[in-house]
């Protein structure tokens, strides 16, 4: 994804005199071309994230289009309060993109794992937040986000994760694609754990359980139009996120989910909410081992998916007197 | 924009800036007092640095507050905003109306500023150490934009406690933004102790140069010695400039200088007239700001 985020935003800034793109000191050779074609636009700002995203506020009060990059803990909780401030108080059209979002860089240790980063960009006003699943979505989110006068985040994962589409889709603030029909329930992912729910799904199949699969990219908003969709007519939806349960995209639909029902809606649909654990993780490992410590392998979400419609098919008990 | 002496606020007099830094000083006095808003030291201690960067330097024209290549000043110690708001005032861009609303419910000017709040209130701060960040970030537009505009970040001792301050302390000097001045208003105190033994902070002007900067140390009350360093800004060196200037808390108002109590302390009927007097305005102009400020139906 970092190396499609580096093209695209170098097409764009082609496009666009007022795009600027500042580093965190990280991309080694990644923006090479970038800084050979538009060098007066490249800012390698160090590493010192509270600064850097002062200089995007500074360079975006003048009109300019800055994209503020580096490693996801350190773009976002490093320098919240400057986003808060310089970025989301005076609605700045900065773009943040954190690359190694969720588990990506599971073996850099837990300094670099970034499973709370959604829910704090989230609860910020004004803040529009994507999370792409794969390298066309985030061109596609990257391209909506420097179209949009507002702050915005994307959320990014490596490199060489699956590539689902075959091109890059309309991506717009509370978008969503879907890549997958199933009539018996439907995933939510949100990000890149994408593949994962792929796999989940085609576990499901085999266990004759038709599962219908949408990137969820947009966080904030959400496609409510989606949601309305899918909470009307299906048993049992699962949003999956590597991201914790406290605050993510799964916690920003249960918001939706109670509000709307306090609006008179009935759903068909239980939520079923799937992501990392609120610990973090010591011992060494891989991204692949780092999802299964959480739960998150595809045989691992297709089980918690049968139990639930397991649950939505029986009777309604009150599991305290039972 | 051309010349700076067509701007018709500009000042080069030391006695005229002097004059006027005390006749802002006291509707400073007049507005903590009416509005009940603490920090009244804090924007009196930097009022020469502010008032001799205006009125000598800054190339703000009233007429076209959004002139692209204007000269930006940044207030980074928002706590202290009363002081630019004065000016602002004093030139013409804030309001009588305006200005009299301050810190009312649902008034523009808040005891701290909101963003965009007044033409000449570049940044909404309040926040420290954001100031100059911004104001990097400012002064890189005007090389993209090829512009002449200078960058004034008026800053306090205490707000270079934050990290993001030394932060942006190294970048600046790598850009070589020479267009960039940061004025640090050097008043020995912040909010509850010196800031000296709060932190290392001293030798203050020894940071700012080791740093990179062109860094001088100067009285934060002489005006002649403040202009003098700002007609050369850019001085050449191709380094940012930083003016620590040495300030008294309080300054202006005997009882209130260097007693950090008037940090937070608001004053009272009796201590606005006795700083208004010692300010040298006359007395029934402040009487008739106190008839004024009183709520109606309190005659």
């Amino acid at each position: 994804m970092r190396n499609a985020f580096a093209d695209e935003l170098l097409k764009i800034a082609l496009e666009d005199p007022k795009v600027v793109m500042l580093s965190g000191d990280i991309g080694n050779r990644l923006f090479d071309e970038f800084k050979a074609k538009a060098p007066d636009r490249f800012f390698n700002c160090g590493v010192a994230e509270a600064n850097l995203i002062g200089v995007a506020a500074g360079l975006a009060m003048d009109g300019f289009r800055p994209v503020a990059y580096t490693i996801v803990p350190f773009i976002t909780a490093r320098c919240l309060e400057q986003i808060r401030v310089d970025l989301c108080y005076h609605n700045l059209p900065v773009t943040v993109v954190g690359v190694g979002g969720g588990l990506s860089y599971a073996s850099l240790g837990g300094t670099h794992h970034a499973c709370e980063d959604l829910a704090m960009l989230r609860c910020l006003p004004e803040m529009n937040v994507y999370a792409p699943a794969d390298a066309m979505e985030v061109r596609g989110c990257l391209r909506s986000a420097l179209s949009h006068d507002a702050p915005a985040y994307v959320r990014i994962g490596k490199k060489r994760e699956p590539v689902f589409h075959e091109s890059i889709p309309a991506c717009k603030p509370g978008g969503s694609v879907q890549l997958k029909e199933g009539a018996d329930a439907v995933l939510l992912a949100c990000g890149n754990i994408l593949p994962v729910v792929m796999d989940a799904a085609d576990a499901l199949a085999k266990r004759g359980v038709h599962a219908a699969v949408h990137s969820a990219y947009g966080v904030k908003p959400l496609d409510t139009a989606l949601l309305q969709t899918v909470f009307a007519k299906t048993s049992v939806v699962a949003t999956i996120e590597e991201h914790t349960l406290v605050g993510g995209f799964g916690s920003a639909v249960a918001e939706w989910l109670v509000d709307r029902t306090a609006e008179g809606f009935a759903p068909a649909a239980r939520l079923l909410r799937l992501g990392t654990g609120d610990r973090y993780l010591h011992e060494a490992g891989s991204q692949a081992y780092a999802r299964t410590q959480y739960g998150l392998t595809p045989t691992a979400i297709a089980d918690r998916v049968t139990e639930a419609l397991r649950l939505a098919e029986k009777p309604a008990t009150d599991p305290v007197v039972a | 924009m051309s010349a700076t002496a067509d701007l018709p606020y500009r000042l080069t007099d030391p006695d005229q800036l002097r004059a006027k830094a005390d006749r802002l000083r006291a509707k400073v006095v007049a507005l903590s007092h009416t509005a009940g808003t603490p920090h009244l030291a804090s924007a009196l201690s930097c009022m020469d640095l502010l008032t001799t960067a205006y009125y000598t330097a800054v190339r703000f024209d009233p007429a076209h507050p959004d002139d692209p290549a204007r000269d930006r000043l940044i207030f980074s110690k928002g706590h202290a905003i009363p002081a630019l708001y004065a000016v602002l005032h004093d030139i013409g861009v804030i309001s009588d109306e305006l200005l009299a609303d301050y810190n009312r419910d649902g008034a523009v000017l808040a005891e701290q500023p909101a963003p965009f709040c007044a033409p000449g209130v570049e940044v909404a701060t309040g926040s420290l150490g954001h100031g100059l960040p911004i104001g990097i970030g400012m002064a890189l537009a005007g090389r993209l934009r090829g512009d002449d505009r200078r960058v004034f970040v008026l800053m306090s001792d205490g707000e270079c406690n934050e990290g993001s301050v030394w932060e942006a302390a190294m970048f600046a000097p790598a850009q070589k933004l020479d267009r960039l001045v940061v004025l640090i208003d050097f008043n020995k105190w912040q909010a509850t102790g010196r800031s000296r033994e709060v932190m290392a902070i001293d030798p203050l002007v020894d940071k700012w140069r080791a740093f990179g900067w062109s860094a001088h140390e100067v009285d934060g009350h002489d005006h002649a010695a403040i202009a003098g360093i700002l007609e050369n800004f850019p001085d050449g060196s191709g380094r940012p400039l930083a003016i620590i200037g040495h300030t008294v808390k309080g300054k202006g108002v005997s009882f209130m200088e260097d007693d950090n109590n008037w940090h937070y302390k608001v004053p009272d009927r009796d201590a606005f007239l006795a700083a208004w007097s010692e300010l040298g305005q006359p007395e029934d102009e402040a009487l008739a700001l106190l008839d004024a400020a009183m709520p109606a139906g309190a005659h």
